[in-house]
């Protein structure tokens, strides 16, 4: 997994900036420069870009994890339309060539070993193709880092976070700091519900519990969701590549108040994080709810110790 | 009363006056209708008859069909604005769970396999009636039972169950759900999980046992051959949805904790055991209007299907493969084998593409004409294409992360479904209704109902694709102005209006046609298939005379003798009886 | 016969590979179980069919010679009409309401699950309308 390689953040004008419009840009006239001269430099890229990865739709994704299922989406989408245009046509035009014009009797063949053969053979090669990527991605979309690693990384470390669903609203702990953010619905939907800040540049690694029912854990921009699953732990890495709002939600119905169930991401430069951090703390929004304290070892969300055995094959997913 | 049925070759079909089956018939043939048994509201109530059976089936799928539509267009306007007090988030949330719940429960897989399949399928292999007759029996009532507890828990207090069709397993539970509602769901299930047992048990051992003389397997048409394959997904499945919905009853009342974390439980084998049902339902559902469709396409082409074994073979991966794949719906929960159920979901399209191709190649050469069936098949065919196409994106783990519970795969799910459902449903019910009741439908305003269900279809679920894209999750009842899903879920809104309206001239059609009534005859579309040979409706036991049957269009190789499909490839054994049928057929 | 019983096996053959498979790629015992009671759903009857199939004269059905005239004679006794499926599926309507109403609907459920099945057996032996 690339995640220490991901370091620096990507800049922002090489980009495609549709995804995610951030309320937090630097001031407009620095903003437009580098746009500009981005723009000079790297338009033909990002044509040709677009060209071989269109959007169909979809968000280019916010983390590395959601640009790589993006572009798995976007080439199988553009396979899906060749595939199935073709075939759409190929009945159209055997509607209309054969529409009845007379009453005479057509031929009466009914089968034709060699073309059989052939309409076998090739969606299993397609499917085969498509399978291929798939698990290419899907590798590097669940990779997560390992404990080991975590604490034997330097320079660019990683953050965790716990993120515990409830009826009906989200909890955001962030133990290595002793800092928790909560909200729920009484907060009315408006607000976007409870906000989750998170560092871009960094490896967020996001350990996913429910309290009660299940949940989805859903953020559009990310191109991922996960369900927070009671007695299990949902351990998935996030590397957020620039700074931006992304509202999130609950995917997974859970009750009355599921459509208000809503949660956002800000994501803030590495900096930006850690003075959020300090005036989290200063401002006492500390994990009062957590009984441990966060420095324990081995720290209390490690999925490897903690997960139980329901979540044993999760580890395996991606060896096939 | 207990008839000892004779098999049907009293007359011999080589006589120039057997039926001929080309709209000789008249209305008179249902006053002529022997009645076994008592009259009225009794005869109802006591009737053995697959045909009767299956009637009451159809007719008791479509009153839950328009009820579920109903609610659809409620759901539809509540989400036409994103603040919109239509309807409470409880009324919403027991509608949205509701409409899935009738429809996938109750319509479509009973109208299938209930309805058309109990009336057809006996026909189309020659049999007298269904091999159990008073299971059969016992199967629509406990259908009726359980479609009208699950229908009237609307009106017990707490109203009807709330949780999404789906019933994940903590939300279920006795603190997050408590009410009689939720009971009757569950009971309803086991009620119409066992009439769907029952009508497995006997659609396998009708076309095992009960065929005609000379209709080996490998004549049996392709909608038998299909609800052969849909009756064995139906004894895998619907057995593990029982035993599921009887753990979960358990858990809501005696005590148990097979589904709670707290007492020791696994919540998510609730997913398991439910998916495990649900994946062949998905199929249980969609098998049988594939068979519809693969036996109006070569009446309507005037040709025999393209690649008849290739059929039963992409038929029978379907199947095998679909009890395979459960875990796809379950990808991000994080404890299942992605790769397993990822390939194994993706080897689905290729047996569904050769399908695809079959039927293609069974319109290639031939003389299409577009009647109301046909129309509606061909609707199937796109509308089946398009959602075909977003499932192979569903069957990659990343994408199913990135659209999973939004209305990417509601509009997947709907397309696949209604493709199936309606489009081929109804091109069935247009097909065989002739057949039921010995009158036509009107082509005209079939068309018209063809028209504008198509259009809705377009407008209603393309923009949810989008929606979904634009991260809107499912079963939400409103939604932030700000999220810019407005538009498109305002369209979709049109849409739904629009397949709702269709549904009108289908309604002026029944009408019409039982006030005009234009007699059908024994054959109005020049089938091939055996139900084709008999009067419509037909006689009590079926068939008073039977064809020789040589392939897998034996009304076809007796009307059309000149035409007869060419076994030259294979079977070289039955050339001499090919020749003997020749000489008959010339004859008539 | 035979072709309905290669049918099943294979089906039955099929679930056995795909459950062996699973349990050892996943270790998850809910979803193996279940293939291998599929496995062994297809494989039970199929089995039977295929012992049967050469120990029989194949059915009139499974012959791609024969013709109405050589399968003549009695098929089966069908039942014209019974009254029995609707009281049985009343009394198995008034069972599951029992379990979410209460015990007072049972009486009910009992008397129409008795004399439907009281009635079903009398019927089939006596082979008419009772």
């Amino acid at each position: 997994m690339n995640a220490f390689t991901n370091g620096s953040p990507t800049p922002l004008s090489d980009r495609d900036r549709t995804a995610a419009d951030t309320p937090e840009t630097p001031a407009a006239g620095r903003r437009w420069k580098r746009w500009a001269a981005g723009l000079a430099v790297a338009a033909p890229l990002v044509l040709g870009g677009c060209n071989f990865y269109p959007s169909y739709g979809a968000s280019r994704g916010s983390t590395t994890q959601g640009q790589d299922t993006f572009k798995l989406y976007s080439g199988m989408m553009t396979t899906g339309i060749i595939v199935g245009g073709l075939t759409g046509l190929l009945i159209l035009y055997t509607i209309l060539r054969y529409k009845r014009r007379s009453e005479t009797m057509p031929k009466q063949f009914h089968e034709s070993i060699p073309i059989e053969i052939l309409y076998t053979g090739i969606p299993v090669l397609i499917v085969a193709a498509l399978f291929f990527f798939t698990v290419i991605t899907e590798n590097k979309v669940d990779a997560t880092v390992p404990f080991a690693a975590k604490v034997t990384s330097t320079g660019s470390p990683v953050v965790d976070v716990k993120v515990t669903a409830f009826q009906w609203g989200w909890r955001f702990d962030y133990p290595n700091d002793n800092v928790s953010v909560s909200g729920d619905v009484t907060n009315g939907p408006q607000n976007h519900g409870p906000q989750m800040v998170l560092p871009y540049g960094q490896t967020v690694q996001v350990t996913l519990v429910s309290n009660d029912v299940i949940h989805g854990f859903y953020v559009r921009d990310f191109n991922f969701s996960r369900y927070a699953l009671p007695g299990v732990v949902n351990v998935f890495d996030l590397n957020i590549v620039r700074a931006g709002f992304y509202p999130g939600q609950c995917t997974q119905i859970c009750g009355l108040y599921h459509s208000e169930m809503l949660f956002s991401v800000r994501a803030v430069s590495p900096a930006q994080y850690q003075s959020w951090l300090q005036s989290e703390v200063a401002s006492g929004h500390t994990m009062k709810r957590t009984p441990e304290p966060a420095t324990n070892t081995p720290p209390p969300y490690d999925h490897v110790t903690h997960s139980n055995a329901l979540a044993a094959p999760a580890s395996k997913k991606g060896s096939l | 009363m207990t008839t000892t049925i004779e098999s049907p070759d009293l007359i011999e079909p080589e006589e120039p006056g057997g039926p001929d089956g080309h709209g000789h018939g008249e209305l008179a043939h249902e006053e002529a209708h022997e009645h076994h048994g008592p009259h009225g509201i009794l005869n109802w109530l006591t009737s053995t008859d697959h045909k009767v059976i299956g009637k009451s089936y159809m007719i008791t799928a479509l009153v839950t069909f328009f009820l579920s539509g109903a609610m659809a267009l409620v759901i539809r306007a509540q989400l036409a604005n994103p603040t919109s007090s239509l309807v409470n988030f409880q009324t919403y949330n027991e509608l949205f769970t509701m409409h899935g719940s009738l429809m996938l429960y109750l319509f479509a897989g009973p109208f299938a396999f209930g309805g058309l399949a109990n009336y057809i399928v006996p026909l189309q292999v020659g049999a007298p009636d269904m091999a159990y007759p008073r299971l059969n029996a016992l199967s629509y009532w406990l259908y009726l039972g359980g479609a009208s507890m699950m229908t009237l828990s609307f009106v017990v207090a707490g109203g009807a169950a709330s949780f999404g069709w789906v019933a994940y397993a903590p939300l279920s539970n006795s603190i997050n759900s408590p009410g009689a509602g939720t009971d009757m769901w569950l009971m309803s299930l086991g009620l119409t999980g066992f009439s769907a047992i029952f009508t497995g048990v006997n659609l396998v051992a009708t076309i095992f046992y009960l065929r005609a003389p000379g209709m080996t397997m490998f004549r049996v048409p392709i909608f038998s051959w299909n609800m052969l394959v849909t009756g064995i997904l139906i004894l895998i499945a619907f057995p593990v949805l029982f035993g599921a919905v009887v753990m979960l009853f358990c858990d809501r009342h005696f005590g148990t904790h097979i589904f709670s974390v707290q007492g020791g439980g696994v919540p998510v084998l609730w997913q398991h055991l439910f998916w495990f049902f649900g994946h062949p339902e998905v199929y249980i559902l969609a098998l049988p209007y594939f068979g519809i469709v693969t036996d109006i396409i070569p009446v309507f082409s005037r040709k025999p299907l393209f690649g008849y074994r290739g059929m039963v073979f992409a038929t029978l991966s379907i199947a095998a493969l679909s009890t395979g794949v459960w875990a796809h719906h379950m990808f991000t929960t994080g404890v299942v084998l992605l790769p397993f159920f990822s390939l194994l979901s993706y080897l689905i399209a290729v047996p569904t593409g050769i399908k695809f191709f079959n039927w293609i190649g069974t319109m290639w050469g031939g003389q299409v004409s577009f009647q109301t069936p046909m129309l509606f098949s061909m609707g199937f065919l796109f509308a089946f294409l398009m959602g075909g196409v977003t499932g192979v994106l569903l069957a990659s783990p990343p994408v199913d992360f990135m659209t999973h519970d939004t209305y990417f795969v509601v509009a997947h799910f709907h397309q696949v479904l209604i493709g199936t459902t309606v489009f081929a449903g109804f091109a069935g019910f247009y097909f065989w209704y002739p057949k039921m009741f010995g009158r036509m439908l009107s082509e005209r305003l079939g068309k018209l109902h063809f028209w504008f269900l198509f259009l809705g279809f377009w407008i209603t679920f393309m923009p949810q694709y989008l929606l979904g894209l634009k991260g809107m999750p499912r079963r939400i009842a409103d939604y932030l102005t700000t999220n810019g899903w407005t538009g498109l879920n305002q369209l979709s809104t049109v849409g739904a209006f629009i397949i709702g309206f269709s549904f009108l001239f289908f309604f002026v059609n029944l009408v019409s046609s039982w006030r005009k009534p234009v007699a059908a005859g024994d054959n109005p579309w020049d089938g091939g298939a055996l139900e084709w040979f008999t009067s419509s409706p037909p006689p009590h036991h079926n068939f008073t005379h039977l064809p020789p049957i040589r392939s897998e269009r034996p009304t076809w190789d007796y009307n059309h003798p000149e035409h007869r499909k060419d076994e030259s490839h294979g079977d070289k054994r039955h050339r001499e009886h090919e020749k003997e049928t020749e000489t008959v057929g010339a004859s008539s | 016969m035979r072709v309905s019983g290669t049918f099943l096996a294979l089906i039955g053959i099929f679930f056995g590979i795909i459950g062996l498979i699973y349990w050892f790629t996943a270790y998850e015992d809910a979803g193996f179980l279940m293939l291998i009671g599929s496995a062994f759903l297809g494989m039970l009857p199929g089995g039977y069919y295929l012992w049967w199939s050469r120990r029989m004269r194949p059915l009139e059905g499974d012959r791609p010679d024969a013709t109405p005239s050589s399968g003549a004679g009695v098929i089966d006794s069908f039942p014209g009409s019974s009254i029995w499926p609707f009281l049985l599926g009343m009394g198995a309507l008034f069972a599951t309401l029992t379990f979410i109403f209460g015990l007072w609907l049972a009486p009910i459920a009992a008397a129409l699950g008795l004399s439907a099945v009281i009635g079903g057996i009398v019927e089939s032996r006596r082979g008419g309308t009772v």
